[in-house]
């Protein structure tokens, strides 16, 4: 039994159905005559950008599909907890074994006389639109009670609609708890160009008129004309129904962290409830609320909600404007502040132990998205302070991150390279499909689906056309659907309790599915891979093919080869051996990579192993080509040939490559070791990079060429090449312990901090010599060559096609 | 319709796959976690990729080309992704995996 036919209720039927389609039968009691509806479209409605049909969530059709009961337009007057059903206003009395409460909220009504005159509204539904379209076809003047969020964009709406707007607010702030006096200074003149007016502060006294009203009398004694009043001055949670059925209330309907009133068997959530003495106005936090409220409904019994951060943003079209969190700030917070009046541009960090708390944008929100995630995840911004309020495109990424406002792009612009998808097939998607999630926009349009560098657009799309206080991504991030745990959850769990095996760990963390997906087993195989080498037993089934193959699967299903090449020389013997397998063999394609290796394409599953056992007799190991796994070591000559080179960068190139081959990653890792700083070998671009110079060797890590080109880091200057071995081991082995699996170099210590990884390796040596013996032992379980041991027979069936019995027996 | 024995079934790898090939026809067998044995041809709807290679979980397979998920009892794609492949009835007869094929490509497999 649903009470409330909104966006929250819904919102947790459409959970349930996906865990558990057939637990329930399921009914529905909403006041409104109407299907679901995305009530933060209405603006839009409002102002004649969208229709009603283009806002419905849940057409009446498709209650009817699911086989769901909709009493739409009938309200639950009680509840009988005694008896367990629930009384309509009609008269009908339904039962329920499980109630879900989601009565929303009530917009506030100032005591004032004459507030219950003829075209005097609040701002809430449909219908309220509705009365307001209806005045704006026959009324001139309007007047709007309110300077917040929904006031601005009825008055904005409503001047769309041809009236002449004023709006009354009772501070000399417009939208004083999202904005502070400077940005909301700017969002007023702005609104001022587009011919509202603003009457601020201002205390509403009364609304004059006999049966309709006509004008809007101030604490002041002056007045304003006004064939219409719209109040918008706030909302207070809907608690009436729980309140007269005996449920505990304060100011929202109070609930538990798993969205439990304090009767056990009535669920609540949305604006009506009271979570740990909060009240959202927003729709953002409904999105997880409903996830907690479906799983225990499901009988998981593991979700928890735990509190949300909120954002906002207004949806005036044409005005950007982001705020979150704690953005006035006190005396032990510190603002950071940029402002160009001339562009219309005021951004605000408020920062407090290298942390920010909170921010508000005008006129660029390009970042907000950004910024919201630093609050989120608490992450130390001490490393890119500087470059902060410039933006994330400034911060070591020169990807696609940075471009330009989405709003001012055409339909046609690609967003997405990997999949081809263009911003207007985005927009279609989130609007006709009802999207709601960055992961429900790549399963619908593949979009950020594949190398993720245009997340930061597609968020933006979603924000831009659901419109403002819409925000997802729980802070707590799931490592798949299968789980509820992060990844550092896990593999904190993994360590903590000895877990040894993939059937192990997801017992004992509960895994909502019989054996994971193609997401979590890979990384859990790596996790523990990590966490017990030498004990754990490899899971090969859990591995991707490649790595299970040893081979790069092609998109025609075929193999790459790519044998080591240590540290890139080779010589004519080598170059004759790897002619000979290609002639053999027939490999279509052979290539120099970027590696400076050598690619054999286009090899066939079946000849694998002997391809492999023809290069082994070459003395070639498996170059890992193909995993998540110490890939290339570049060098350029050195000092041995090149009138610049300062080192042997060469040699000790060769000598990393032979200490680390074998070594498997969260993701690929590549390494460089350029003789001198002209930097031949593009150290600066790699997971790691060593930069020779006359005095020693400089170490510089968290580089990328890839997708998001991001330099390096200066991590230290060491002066031995032993120095540099024990340094370049312990940082692979902080980050193998530390990354998210499929987490590069680079992100990770965007993450984590520059700062955190110097104090790992540098600063602390006892640590640094830790890790390094973790690295070394470890390797002595991972310097196998894979391809020789498949070549003499190792798992032969996997690369052998199925033989039918010699005489096909013909069976029934 | 015959029915093929193509092996015994620990020639099968748990949660994974081998291939039958016949003619221009590839059959994938499948092996799930519970022992259920399932049969569909190699080709993924999206792109043609190698089912056979991917990684299974539960009783479904993920396409190792682009993460497409196929259940293995349908050969239908699963999540909002559209498109199918061809299933074959497989059954396991005292221990070994026998293919319900075409007459014709009987011929071509043997």
């Amino acid at each position: 039994m649903l009470v409330g036919n909104g966006m929250a209720g819904m919102r947790a039927i459409e959970e349930l159905l996906e865990l558990a389609p057939d637990l329930y039968d399921i009914t529905v009691f909403g006041s409104e005559p109407h299907g679901n509806y995305n009530r933060i479209l209405l603006s839009p409605v409002l102002a004649a950008e969208k229709t009603v049909a283009d806002i419905m969530l849940n057409t009446r059709e498709w209650y009817e599909q699911n086989g769901i009961m909709l009493h739409a337009g009938d309200e639950v007057v009680r509840i009988d907890r005694a008896r367990r059903k629930v009384i309509a206003k009609s008269g009908l009395e339904v039962p329920y074994d499980r109630l879900i409460l989601a009565t929303g909220s009530n917009p506030i009504v100032l005591p004032v006389p004459g507030k219950e005159l003829d075209g005097v509204v609040s701002y809430r539904d449909i219908a309220d639109v509705d009365r307001m379209v209806d005045a704006s076809r026959h009324f001139k003047h309007a007047v709007v009670i309110g300077g917040g969020l929904l006031g601005l964009e009825a008055a904005y709406g409503l001047q769309k609609r041809g009236m002449d707007v004023t709006v009354v607010h009772l501070l000399p702030t417009l939208m004083e708890r999202q904005l502070d006096g400077a940005a909301g200074g700017l969002l007023k003149r702005s609104l001022e160009q587009r011919g509202l007016r603003f009457l601020m502060p201002a205390q509403t006294a009364a609304i004059l008129g006999d049966e309709r009203v006509r004008g809007v009398k101030f604490a002041d004694g002056t007045e304003v004309p006004a064939d219409l009043v719209v109040m918008a001055v706030g909302i207070r949670p809907n608690v009436a129904l729980a309140k007269a059925s005996g449920i505990a209330c304060e100011r929202g309907v109070l609930v538990n962290d798993t969205m439990q009133t304090f009767d056990p068997r009535i669920y609540a959530l949305g604006e009506c409830v009271q979570h740990r003495g909060s009240c959202y106005g927003l729709v953002a936090p409904l999105f997880e609320q409903a996830r907690v409220v479906a799983n225990h409904l499901a009988e998981f019994g593991i979700g928890r909600y735990s509190g949300s951060q909120t954002s906002t943003k207004l949806k005036v079209t044409g005005i950007d404007l982001f705020s979150a969190g704690d953005f006035t700030g006190g005396a032990d917070t510190e603002e950071l502040v940029f402002q160009d009046p001339a562009r219309g541009v005021y951004k605000k960090v408020v920062v407090k132990d290298n942390k920010i708390k909170g921010a508000v944008l005008y006129g660029d929100t390009v970042d907000g998205a950004w910024y919201f995630q630093l609050l989120r995840d608490g992450t130390q911004i001490g490393d890119f302070r500087e470059n902060l309020l410039f933006g994330q495109a400034h911060v070591g990424d020169s990807g696609t991150a940075g471009a330009d406002a989405v709003t001012g792009l055409p339909d046609t612009a690609e967003i997405c390279g990997c999949n081809g998808v263009c911003k207007g097939d985005i927009v279609k998607a989130i609007t006709k499909k009802n999207l709601f999630t960055l992961d429900e926009v790549r399963a619908h349009t593949k979009a950020s689906s594949s190398c993720g560098s245009c997340t930061g657009l597609v968020e933006q799309l979603l924000a831009n056309t659901l419109g403002g206080d819409y925000s997802e991504a729980p802070a707590k991030k799931p490592m798949c659907p299968c789980t509820i745990h992060t990844h550092e959850e896990v593999r904190a769990t993994v360590t903590r309790e000895k877990l040894m095996s993939i059937p192990d760990a997801m017992r004992f963390l509960e895994w909502k599915t019989p054996d994971g997906c193609h997401k979590c087993r890979p990384a859990l195989n790596f996790y523990m891979l990590c966490a017990w080498p030498g004990e754990y037993q490899d899971d090969k089934q859990s591995r991707f093919i490649n790595e299970r193959a040893h081979g790069n699967i092609q998109r025609d299903g075929t193999y790459s080869v790519v044998p080591r090449i240590w540290g890139g020389v080779t010589s004519a013997k080598e170059l004759r051996a790897i002619a000979d397998v290609a002639e053999k063999y027939a490999v279509p394609t052979v290539k120099i990579t970027g590696g400076q290796r050598i690619d054999l394409l286009g090899v066939k599953k079946e000849d694998l192993p002997r391809v492999w056992r023809d290069l082994s007799a070459a003395g070639f190991v498996s170059g890992h080509a193909y995993g998540k796994a110490l890939r290339t070591v570049k060098t350029c000559v050195g000092k041995e040939w090149c009138r610049f080179g300062t080192q042997d960068s060469t040699g000790l190139g060769i000598k990393l490559e032979q200490v680390t081959w074998g070594s498997w990653h969260p993701h690929k890792v590549k390494l460089a070791v350029s003789g001198c700083p002209r930097n031949c070998a593009e150290a600066t671009i790699k997971d790691l990079g060593v930069v020779c110079v006359e005095s020693g060797y400089e170490l510089h890590v968290g580089g990328n060429g890839g997708i998001k080109i991001r330099s390096t880091d200066f991590l230290c200057k060491v002066s031995t090449e032993e120095e540099v071995t024990e340094y370049c081991c312990a940082y692979l082995q902080l980050y193998r312990e530390e990354a998210r699996y499929l987490e590069r170099t680079a992100p990770w210590i965007e993450r984590v901090g520059l700062t955190h990884v110097r104090e790992r390796i540098v600063d602390d040596a006892a640590g640094r010599k830790a890790l390094y013996g973790r690295f070394l032992e470890s390797q002595k379980y991972s310097q196998t060559d894979p391809w020789a041991e498949r070549a003499a027979g190792k798992q032969a069936d996997e690369y052998l096609p199925l033989e039918p019995a010699a005489r096909p027996e013909l069976v029934s | 319709m015959t029915w093929l024995d193509v092996g015994p079934l620990e020639a099968l790898p748990e949660r994974g796959a081998r291939c039958l090939r016949a003619g221009e026809l590839t059959v994938a067998v499948f092996r799930t976690s519970t022992g259920e044995v399932f049969a569909l041809r190699d080709q993924c709807p999206h792109r043609g990729g190698p089912l056979s290679q991917g990684i299974v979980h539960g009783t479904r397979v993920t396409c190792p080309l682009h993460d497409w998920v196929i259940d293995l009892k349908t050969g239908r794609a699963t999540g909002v992704d559209e498109g199918a492949t061809a299933t074959f009835a497989v059954r396991v007869v005292d221990g070994r995996v026998l293919l319900e094929v075409p007459a014709e490509l009987l011929a071509k497999a043997s």
